[in-house]
């Protein structure tokens, strides 16, 4: 079978969808609005020439001071053809929900439960929505940008006792 | 003084009863099987052939609190762990005691974040802290001895 150029592909299947796509250095990036994006991954997987039938990754990455404030990229790998694909989604910070492309890749299911717990992105479909690394009664999303950094301060010599009076010691 | 010495010859000897039951416990310290990270590597090989820890004693990591003096917390607890440690520390017998090995269970170590506690202190209380990354056998065993110097100075109201 031979193989499409999925820019050229995905462009023409869907053309109001696609809002931007480059390559650069042999990977190719293709931006896809985001209501859109379960019936692109189907459409890479399920089309001849493109035939992206295995999910590396789904990612999520914060730009938070710019808008949209939250990414999330799902790499795409094609066994028969050798050769990967990234599709990108751009979510406001405000509402950063995302259709789940659960249905069309199974491997998602956990991928989209991480960026759910570390980056609060929910994904509307998913059959199990909850947090997977973190307790479930945990408050805040760690790796978004406006999450602290470390948990206390240093404690050094000079200041080992004015962290002290804050720690919780157990008491037997 | 005779009567020690008539004592001695007939295979006697006194002792006071908190130093019997202090000798007894220092002598066979049972250490419960916690190695969470790395640290746990460098517990597992104390306890092995070369720097043994059976000649204290020790012979093998209890898997059960319930049979166990010695909490030997081997690396760092998470958030998600902290509950589970608390639990089986409150399972154990007492007299009881918790040895802190390694910096992440002292004090967090590297990882100042939202996912490791601070310090087992906050959690459990500590008798023993052991510093290293991962602190080497032979520190591990000065941490126990130091533990079992501390275990004499003890009176039996102690854990009465």
């Amino acid at each position: 079978m031979t193989a499409l150029n999925p820019i050229e592909a995905l462009q023409a299947a869907f053309a109001d969808a696609i809002e931007d796509a480059q390559t650069f250095r042999g990977e190719t990036t293709i931006v896809v609005a985001r209501e859109a994006i379960v019936d692109v991954c189907r459409y890479c997987r399920d089309t001849e020439g493109l035939a992206y039938n295995f999910l590396s990754d789904v990612t999520g990455v914060d730009y938070h001071p710019q808008e949209p404030r939250f990414g999330v990229l799902y790499h795409l790998y094609s066994m028969i053809h050798n050769r990967s694909l990234r599709l990108k989604v751009l979510l406001p910070g405000d509402d950063p929900v995302v259709p789940s492309v659960t249905e069309v890749y199974p491997a998602a299911n956990w991928s989209e439960r991480e960026i759910y717990d570390l980056l609060g992105v929910r994904f509307s479909g998913h059959p199990d929505m909850r947090r997977i690394l973190l307790p479930d009664d945990w408050e805040g999303h760690p790796l978004r940008k406006d999450y602290p950094l470390g948990k206390e301060t240093v404690q050094f010599s000079f200041n080992f006792d004015h962290v002290d009076q804050y720690k919780p010691y157990a008491q037997e | 003084m005779g009567l020690t010495s008539k004592l001695g010859e007939m295979g006697v000897i006194t002792v006071r009863l908190e130093d019997a039951v202090n000798w007894a416990r220092t002598r066979a310290m049972w250490p419960m099987l916690f190695g969470l990270a790395c640290c746990a590597i460098e517990m597992m090989s104390t306890q092995a052939s070369l720097y043994d820890l059976s000649r204290f004693g020790m012979e093998l990591m209890r898997p059960s609190p319930r049979q166990s003096d010695l909490m030997i917390v081997a690396g760092r607890v998470t958030r998600k762990m902290a509950p589970v440690l608390r639990q089986l520390y409150d399972q154990m017998p007492e007299p009881k005691w918790v040895l802190s090995m390694g910096d992440c269970a002292s004090c967090g170590g590297v990882f100042n974040n939202y996912a490791v506690v601070q310090g087992v202190d906050e959690i459990v209380p500590v008798d023993v802290y052991v510093a290293g990354c991962p602190p080497r056998p032979e520190q591990l065993i000065h941490g126990i001895m130091m533990l079992h110097e501390r275990v004499k100075q003890e009176h039996i109201s102690d854990w009465a």
